[in-house]
């Protein structure tokens, strides 16, 4: 294929890319503005940042939010690694069709309608609002998508290796354990961390089941914005896009080693 | 296959029955009863009055313009990147911003459109007055289109990736133009990338509330902006329901418009 792209298409490209970044480098930009403004730019101030680790209840919400992404992800990495493999295992087709398709509702419902109905939901059965019921929320909105992630990986398998580990003598644990699992790991790694992403990034679900007591980055963020222009909240920003860009470089690096030993395996 | 996990399904079973199930019916439930937790169905008279179908109608529209927007613009990128030499490093790039969190990005435009903003400065340079940018519905379009831009072309981008390039040689080399070439070759073998890319936005937009309420004002109300009011301000779950049941209407008709898809997702 070519490689070469006209100038039109460079030039294109390069603005779709500053107009991408211009809004999070505008954020970082004035998070060390000393002035308190996003217009004016005063003076160099680290301020933002110390009043940032400065403030308990800040913190406090930062570590609840990675809590319930590390949490949530885990377990519906689980409860959705073990669904894929069941899904796949079903006899009729029609069946597993079904639940692909019940699978996939949570994935194209609109977070609005998620939220209000898992907090019909959570009234009803008497959850309190709160860490328990966002944490719940977290890990039923992010199963389907480990389900998607996982479900190709075991479909690639050649069943002959399962067939083969069963003639052997080994038993349904261990073929799961020691068969599936290590197969489709990169499967379940992807699917770790999409639900892991769509944890940190959920705001309106969070917003409908949290109670008075309990707040994420992103609930946090809108309250703060509500009132106005604060830069603390830019400071916040500076940390998560040095954050973000840091978990994807190692992510990059880790799928990329991935592919090269499996290349290299075959 | 012999090796069967009957086990393995009952947590997920669990699952779909409490998480995706039961919430669908519980709104359904809902949507028929009254602020005294009285059957009625008030609910669905109140919301074909004027007053909510136009709501709906002026929802459709901006969801429609957000997703044109954001097509017109994904697309070319999308088709440009899948040429560039070291393609899959730039899809990255194009995909960290939108790991961003959501309401940073959208705070930052609070900023940019805001009345002593960059944007109203060089307004100000070609010598017109500044304006109110901000609260606006143009404002409210372009957040979203900025939002949804990466999500777009994630799937156009895998769809075009698939593609075999030897077809658009084919179809060069037997006469048709660039343009034809897209529109006869290109353009219907990456139709399911469009698709999911239409899902995941359309869908979304809709129900945005966060960036109605932070960048328009209150100028644009969207169904999603109507939910939360009612669920949350007006406490009037009733009423919510019932519109949160013509937004899982309006999702499960979506869902048979991709339906030929296999997989989608939000990123």
């Amino acid at each position: 294929m070519r490689s070469n792209l006209s100038a039109t298409a460079k030039v294109y490209l390069v603005a779709v890319f500053v107009i991408l970044y211009a809004p999070i480098f505008y954020l970082i930009f004035y998070s060390f503005n000393s002035g308190g403004t996003m217009n004016s730019f005063e003076g160099f101030t680290l301020e933002h940042y110390k009043a940032v680790f400065e403030d308990n209840r800040l913190i406090a919400i930062l570590i609840n939010t990675v809590i319930v992404a590390l949490l949530s992800a885990l377990i519906a990495t689980i409860i959705g690694t073990l669904g894929a493999v069941g899904i796949v295992s079903m006899r009729s087709q029609k069946m597993r069709s079904t639940v692909l398709s019940l699978n996939n509702i949570l994935i194209v419902s609109p977070d609005v309608v998620i939220g209000a109905s898992f907090l019909i939901l959570f009234t009803m059965i008497g959850v309190k609002l709160g860490f328990a019921s966002v944490l719940i929320s977290h890990i039923a909105f992010s199963i389907p998508i480990v389900v998607l992630m996982v479900l190709p990986k075991i479909l690639e398998m050649n069943t002959n290796l399962i067939d083969a580990a069963l003639d052997l003598g080994a038993s349904r644990r261990d073929v799961l354990t020691r068969v599936i699992i290590p197969y489709i790991k990169p499967g379940i790694f992807a699917g770790f961390f999409m639900a892991l992403t769509y944890s940190l990034d959920d705001f309106a679900v969070t917003f409908f089941v949290t109670g008075n007591g309990f707040s994420t980055l992103s609930v946090e963020i809108y309250s703060m914005a509500r009132a106005g222009i604060s830069l603390t909240v830019n400071a916040i920003s500076g940390l998560v896009f040095v954050v973000t860009v840091g978990v994807v470089a190692i992510y990059y690096v880790i799928t990329n080693r991935a592919k090269k030993m499996e290349a290299y395996n075959r | 296959m012999k090796f069967k996990s009957k086990a393995s399904l009952i947590p997920y079973l669990l699952w779909v029955a409490l998480f995706v199930i039961a919430p669908i019916g519980l709104i359904l439930y809902y949507s028929m009863l009254d602020l005294n937790g009285d059957f009625t169905l008030a609910n669905y008279q109140n919301f074909f009055t004027p007053a909510y179908l136009t709501m709906t109608l002026t929802s459709f529209w901006y969801a429609f313009l957000i997703t044109f927007f954001t097509l017109v613009i994904s697309y070319p990128t999308a088709y440009f990147l899948t040429k560039m030499k070291h393609k899959h490093l730039w899809l990255m790039l194009i995909i960290i911003p939108s790991w961003i969190n959501l309401l940073l990005k959208t705070y930052a435009f609070i900023g940019i459109f805001g009345l002593y903003g960059p944007v109203n400065a060089i307004i100000e340079v070609f010598g017109f007055d500044p304006k109110q940018i901000l609260f606006t519905d143009f404002s409210f379009v372009f957040v979203a289109v900025y939002i949804f831009i990466p999500f777009m072309i994630i799937p156009i981008f895998n769809a075009l990736d698939k593609m075999n390039p030897s077809l658009i040689y084919a179809s060069r080399d037997l006469g048709a133009s660039a343009f034809t070439t897209f529109r006869r070759v290109i353009f219907p073998l990456t139709i399911e990338g469009v698709k999911s890319g239409i899902q995941v936005t359309f869908i979304p937009a809709l129900s945005l509330f966060m960036i109605t309420r932070l960048i328009a004002g209150n100028k644009v109300i969207t169904l999603g902006t109507a939910i939360e009011q009612q669920f949350l301000v007006a406490q009037n779950w009733g009423m919510g329901s019932t519109i949160a049941v013509f937004l899982i209407l309006i999702m499960f008709a979506s869902m048979l418009f991709t339906r030929t898809k296999k997989k989608g997702g939000r990123a």
